[in-house]
């Protein structure tokens, strides 16, 4: 029941007659050495755990440790609500949630790190926008939860989900191609078009480097998690609508992989280079860091 | 390849800001407390690399000090650690070492005193989203995770003492999944890590404690 690559998880969807996310499911209760309802309540308090931090800063506003975030869901949420908003519903809320899930987690509130807690937004993002708008009860959540781990344990085997190895791509980019893939599911799309999405995903954000400022998990990362949630989104309709990518799930993880190991360092979290290296970037940490 | 659980994918739920920084150092920490018999009297930190840089930013002397007091990495009270370690009576100091650059980037040596006066030094590393290893107990180079149910055993590097300490558990009937030993000097001090599916008893170990070569254990659930 276990895989390493998109084309065994594939085969596997279709030996059994399953989807992604029923594979991911039985495969963590048989080799987690777990059972079926241990599972299924860890996943239920990760989701618990989600919804939560997307919506309270929406009507709670909390300051971020390092000060430079805090409010932007709030902000997003009353334009929304004045039926302002430019995106539609979907994405509007999407990047609302993104938002609100920073700033819990810049706040030292308590978050799902999926894959990481700097990418944390995109996919409760993602899951929260698509079930407001199509009624998606919280035990089909669970199961796009399945489907993003199980996108995101190929890209753990095969690349990284780690912005100090492989920069920003590696992190919101797997991030996004998790959520685009359960979001395919979630809409009654195939195997094969869950990992269209996600390959077209991590194309559209190949080369994103990683340069927070002042090291801390704040900003560019916040607006990025939008960045990132609309991307999945934006995939997901696609390949709902059968466009296949270019390249293939497997050689654009190579080629994300290839692309991470050829950022210098300055790029890869060190807080070096990039919107960190700015005049402004350097002049907010020697504020926050004196 | 390693099996990878979807929960180290979507996970862990942890209180940010950074799997590293945050929950990697409560880990650490943690990790570090259930090596301790006793209540801790006081600890001192000293950070590494970018924990040294950054530690305010990230929450991550809050963070090592509620692992200090057995906090787990989505407790909320690693918020307010602080305040509840000067209620506890836990005296806690953070020194960043910013000269020392040999070290993996994000490493602490957690300095431990108990209220019986039992002293630790622990070195600890967080490797990236929210996974970590301790590298070194009381200045031997060691490599731990407590993935597993542990059983740490400090000892004089002599003739006969692992002999003695696997039959006692392959009497108690513990399987054992790994087992390594360290020792800095021939005849020193050595340390035997034992990894195990089952939990092992209170009762082993005050077996093993009789051997008159053994100085101290650790026992560690998962």
């Amino acid at each position: 029941m276990d895989f390493n690559t998109s084309a065994e998880l594939i085969a596997l969807c279709h030996k059994e007659n399953k989807k992604i996310s029923e594979i991911m499911r039985l495969r963590e209760i048989v080799y987690g050495e777990s059972d079926a309802a241990t599972v299924d309540a860890r996943m239920k308090k990760a989701l618990g755990i989600m919804k939560e931090s997307a919506h309270a800063p929406l009507t709670k506003t909390v300051r971020s440790m390092g000060g430079m975030i805090g409010g932007e869901a709030a902000k997003l949420e009353k334009r929304r609500a004045e039926g302002k908003s430019i995106c539609g519903s979907v994405l509007t809320k999407a990047v609302i949630y993104s938002q609100a899930v920073l700033e819990v987690n810049a706040s030292m509130g308590v978050i799902v790190a999926a894959p990481t807690a700097g990418s944390a937004g995109v996919v409760p993002a993602v899951l929260f926008a698509l079930a407001e708008q199509f009624d998606i009860s919280d035990e089909r959540l669970c199961d796009g939860l399945f489907t993003a781990g199980a996108i995101g344990s190929i890209l753990m085997k095969n690349a990284s989900v780690s912005g100090a190895e492989a920069g920003c791509q590696a992190e919101i980019g797997s991030a996004a191609a998790m959520a685009s893939a359960a979001a395919v599911e979630l809409m009654g799309g195939t195997p094969e078009q869950c990992f269209e999405a996600a390959a077209i995903t991590i194309g559209n954000m190949l080369g994103l480097v990683c340069d927070p400022i002042a090291g801390l998990v704040e900003a560019p990362c916040q607006s990025r998690n939008a960045a990132g949630a609309s991307n999945a989104i934006t995939s997901a309709e696609m390949a709902l609508a059968d466009i296949k990518s270019a390249v293939p799930f497997n050689e654009m993880v190579d080629a994300m992989y290839r692309v991470g190991k050829k950022l210098p360092m300055e790029l890869r979290e060190t807080a070096l280079g990039g919107c960190a290296a700015t005049p402004t970037g350097c002049a907010l940490k020697c504020k926050i860091f004196g | 390849m390693a099996f990878i659980s979807v929960f180290e994918v979507i996970g862990p739920n942890m209180v940010g800001p950074s799997s590293s920084h945050t929950a990697g150092a409560a880990s650490i920490a943690r990790l570090a407390w259930k090596m301790m018999h006793e209540k801790i009297r006081r600890v001192n930190f000293v950070l590494y690399g970018s924990f040294a840089q950054t530690y305010r930013g990230h929450g991550t002397d809050r963070a090592l000090l509620g692992g200090m007091m057995g906090f787990e990495t989505d407790d909320v009270r690693i918020r307010d650690s602080f305040e509840i370690a000067e209620k506890e009576g836990i005296e806690f100091s953070f020194v960043a070492n910013t000269t020392e650059t040999d070290v993996h980037p994000n490493t602490v040596d957690i300095e431990i005193e108990d209220v019986t006066g039992r002293r630790h030094t622990v070195r600890g590393e967080s490797i990236g989203g929210g996974k970590v290893r301790l590298t070194r107990i009381d200045g031997v180079k060691v490599h731990f995770t407590g993935e597993y149910h542990s059983l740490i055993v400090e000892h004089k590097d002599h003739p006969g003492v692992i002999a003695y300490v696997t039959t006692v558990l392959s009497k108690c009937h513990v399987n054992i999944a790994y087992l390594r030993v360290y020792r800095e000097t021939k005849g020193g001090i050595a340390y035997m890590i034992i990894e195990s599916d089952e939990e092992i008893t209170r009762d082993t170990v005050d077996e093993i404690e009789k051997n008159p070569f053994v100085k101290d254990t650790m026992l560690i659930r998962r």
